[in-house]
């Protein structure tokens, strides 16, 4: 903790100073933030319980829910294996193209939605790259849930390895080498070792993934056909709710990601204390 | 290794030293004639599944969807090209696209260094939460923040009915496509900040105060100076996310050409239209755009290694 200066007299007039600032800070925040959050709950709730349970068992909305739970059942999984991969490859191996490597993963975080949805139109789209070879195999990708699983695992790829390549480095290669040289093959050495030592890391990347899986919104709009009941996600349902005058429908679907986004938060802060915790330990070790 | 050198015994020092050097000579002979295999092969057949893993995932979801565009747009001819990146309608859409942003990273710039300044050297009630809450930008959908945010902020809503009056309409306008990017963009300072503001040492401070400097030539010439190179790079991920927003601002804005119309909607727009050729130069003009920008962020954090050491 800070240890507050000793001469509170000179500091007093600050005071003042430092009560608008917080005030000012939580004004802004308040503004940007907290009243648009809870007021996704008081719409969801707006004309009572039922109609927010009648959207809940409602065909179209449970239809969505199934699209983006299989969309989150199959990117996730391989984003997590791809991360990693990666994960290992960025921290344990020295080579050339490191950092070009590590910015290519952090791409997606930076490419716009709808040009990530674009990219894959011109790759599995009719008239894209590989349109032939995909009519020759009878396979459609875009307008179809391929694509939708596609754009979902390309905005969620690099979470797991952005959270575990600084907890692999921190820890080192020694608890791994001692598991070698006592006869340990890789397999069991990844298992045994170095998977609980980035255990955390690993859960708050999938955490991550699957926040951001479950709210892909930009790059689905333009892959997906978008019909209702048929290839609507989630967030599709949330839009074509409420541009339909249904926000009552789109909000209670809406509280639905946002208590997922809640639980994110939760999840992070868990984690986080954790962290600090072990730091302060190992410190005072 | 502490014992053979401390051993007095001058003899048995010799006999040690020869058998180390008989050891050595072992050694170099067996890795000349490669008895031994090398350690780096060793490390390349340890390391390959991870390897292939990783640069066959990376291909398939992104190095591939991006030569495609990249490849869709080269069919075009330059002349093409430039026709219908810089054709009015897109070239408005950048205008309103960066200006906007450039707006929202500028009010996320202070507003995010004063929100992390106050979260690391003050205390007060619900400080905890507080802190949590920044990330919610990160976890909430988008489409989520878009409906939320137009409810708000139009003209009935909880603070939209309060600018009313005042003759500012917020939904539907500029306005509020700025509070949409605002609103996505609010982590990137604060938690770009935040950890260096934890790491400053305190007796600076207390040093240039003690030298009679005034609170505010403290925070202006001894504070803020290290914390430039992280808030540069939070405003830099602020503006890079704003810029390539879609889900919140397509519902806040009217999405009309000249007015509220952001690029990466354009490109939306141009899409459903089937005009996949104007869609692919201005989404190759945008995927440029972010690439520059990441590339800016990674100097900036090169930068930053420099200089906090």
């Amino acid at each position: 903790m800070r240890v507050k200066p000793k001469s509170t007299q000179f500091h007093q007039g600050r005071e003042w100073g430092k009560v608008a600032l917080i005030a000012a800070v939580v004004i802004y925040l308040a503004l940007v933030l907290l009243l648009p959050t809870l007021y996704v709950f008081i719409g969801a709730f707006s004309r009572g319980i039922s109609p927010f349970f009648a959207t809940l068992t409602s065909f179209d909305f449970t239809q969505a829910v199934r699209l983006t739970a299989l969309a989150v059942g199959v990117a996730v999984p391989l984003n997590v294996v791809f991360g990693l991969c990666a994960a290992w490859v960025i921290a344990r191996r020295r080579f050339r193209g490191r950092t070009l490597l590590l910015s290519i993963i952090d791409l997606p975080f930076s490419i716009s939605p709808i040009v990530a949805g674009l990219m894959l139109v011109s790759l599995y789209g009719r008239n894209g790259l590989l349109s032939n070879i995909l009519q020759f195999l009878d396979i459609k990708i875009i307008f179809s849930f391929p694509g939708i699983a596609l754009a979902t695992m390309m905005g969620g790829m690099p979470f797991v390895a952005r959270e575990v390549i600084p907890i692999l480095e921190e820890v080192g290669t020694q608890e791994e080498e001692a598991a070698k040289t006592l006869g340990a093959g890789e397999w069991q050495t990844f298992w045994r070792v170095t998977l609980p030592s980035i255990r955390w890391g690993l859960f708050y990347g999938v955490v991550l993934t699957t926040a951001r899986a479950m709210g892909e919104y930009g790059a689905i709009a333009v892959v997906s056909s978008n019909l209702i009941g048929r290839s609507q996600t989630l967030t599709l349902y949330v839009e074509e709710a409420y541009r339909n005058y249904d926000s009552q429908s789109a909000f209670a679907a809406a509280v639905v990601l946002a208590a997922l986004a809640g639980a994110t938060l939760v999840i992070k802060e868990f984690f986080e204390r954790r962290t600090r915790i072990k730091n302060e330990e190992s410190l005072e070790e | 290794m502490g014992e053979f050198l401390t051993t007095p015994k001058p003899i048995l020092l010799d006999v040690r030293l020869n058998y180390l050097q008989n050891y050595l000579q072992t050694m170099t002979v067996a890795n000349t004639q490669s008895t031994i295999p090398p350690a780096p092969k060793k490390n390349w057949q340890r390391f390959s599944l991870p390897w292939g893993i990783t640069i066959t995932y990376l291909s398939i979801i992104l190095l591939l969807p991006v030569s495609a565009l990249v490849l869709r747009a080269a069919t075009l001819t330059p002349g093409e090209f430039w026709r219908l990146a810089t054709d009015p309608v897109a070239l408005s859409t950048y205008n309103i696209t960066f200006g906007t942003a450039f707006v929202a990273a500028a009010i996320n710039c202070m507003a995010g260094t004063a929100t992390a300044w106050v979260l690391v050297r003050y205390d007060f009630p619900f400080k905890r939460v507080l802190d949590a809450v920044i990330d919610l930008p990160f976890a909430m959908p988008t489409a989520v923040a878009g409906i939320t945010l137009t409810t708000i902020y139009s003209e009935q809503g909880w603070i939209g009915a309060l600018l009313a009056p005042l003759g500012l309409r917020v939904a539907f306008t500029r306005l509020g496509v700025a509070v949409a990017m605002v609103f996505i963009s609010v982590p990137f300072v604060v938690r770009s900040v935040q950890p260096v503001l934890q790491e400053l040492d305190h007796s600076i401070e207390e040093a240039a105060w003690s030298l009679g400097a005034s609170h505010w030539e403290t925070t202006w010439r001894v504070v803020l100076p290290p914390l430039i190179p992280a808030i540069l790079t939070g405003t830099t991920q602020a503006f890079a996310r704003a810029v390539g927003e879609y889900g919140s601002v397509v519902l806040i804005a009217a999405n009309i050409p000249y007015q509220d119309l952001i690029a990466p909607i354009l490109v939306f727009q141009r899409l459903e239209q089937n005009d996949m050729a104007g869609a692919t130069a201005i989404a190759t003009v945008l995927l440029v755009i972010s690439l520059v920008l990441l590339l800016m962020v990674n100097l900036l954090q090169a930068w930053r290694q420099r200089y906090e050491g």
